[in-house]
């Protein structure tokens, strides 16, 4: 089966990003298909190279970044929310006038229209988030 | 879900469940809704629990400082979303009724142009039944 999934909350805060995590995970070692991850609302959040969580703890943008890279995942943070909250790639960063960028590896900025191709082309979109 | 010409046409369901100040879901949902009609799908909105209030009429953000985003869902109908629900038992339990909501209208091609209402009151088990026979639900 080919999946969507939206997540829609950050990390830490709130479990959905470590429930999404856990849900791609498993499909794919299923071996469905994750047509892609967007991430909206707080979860953009999800998509920040910044944070730094004790070492003690999971990694949730880390985990995110490595599956990308293993896996080939497409993880789409929504334009709109993300400048909202301050998260911006390079050319968003220049074209705004700010000194830095950090979005996380295998992480892109997109807007919204990925989200709703990703519901229509997949067979399921799956929401995590309250 | 049918195909046409264009290609796949789903329904798609956006579900509003929270009020429209407070947190960002309401605003933000309204945003998907706007951009996703460009995908010509068969779209519909409901509304229940506290997701009524984001449709009463004569909204004033001034004394929270907030902007007030709900004349911008009379523009749905130019937008060819025509299906509105709100559940009656939300619209009830807040003392509530069709006549605290802003009038949403579509103009229908079909009939010269007529303006027809969007909103339309349905029962949980109405619109339970209607969310069944969704292909896709967003819910905010």
């Amino acid at each position: 089966m080919k999946f969507g999934v939206l997540v829609n909350e950050g990390p830490y805060q709130h479990q959905a990003s470590d429930s999404a995590y856990q849900f791609v995970r498993a499909a794919l070692d299923a071996g469905h298909e994750v047509f892609r991850v967007f991430f909206y609302h707080d979860g953009v959040h999800n998509g920040t190279r910044l944070t730094v969580p004790p070492q003690d703890d999971r990694n949730v943008v880390e985990r995110w970044s490595a599956l990308a890279a293993e896996r080939g995942l497409d993880l789409v943070l929504c334009v709109a929310a993300a400048q909202r909250r301050g998260l911006l790639d390079a050319d968003e960063a220049k074209r705004h006038g700010k000194d830095v960028d950090n979005i996380a590896p295998g992480f892109r900025i997109s807007g919204l229209g990925q989200l709703i191709e990703a519901a229509i082309q997949s067979d399921r979109l799956v929401t995590f988030g309250d | 879900m049918s195909e046409t010409e264009g290609g796949v046409v789903k329904k798609l369901m956006y579900v509003n469940r929270r009020a429209p100040y407070g947190t960002i879901y309401a605003l933000e949902s309204l945003e998907v809704v706007l951009i996703g009609a460009a995908f010509d799908q068969q779209v519909s909105l409901a509304f229940l629990d506290d997701g009524v209030y984001q449709l009463t009429r004569n909204q004033d953000t001034a004394a929270i400082g907030m902007k007030n985003f709900s004349p911008t869902y009379a523009a749905l109908g130019d937008y060819d979303v025509r299906e509105i629900y709100v559940e009656r038992e939300s619209l009830a339990a807040r003392g509530l009724t069709l006549d605290d909501l802003q009038p949403l209208t579509y103009e229908d091609e079909d009939e010269d142009w007529a303006e027809k209402d969007s909103i339309r009151v349905v029962s949980s088990a109405e619109l339970a039944a209607i969310l069944d026979a969704q292909d896709v639900v967003l819910s905010f």
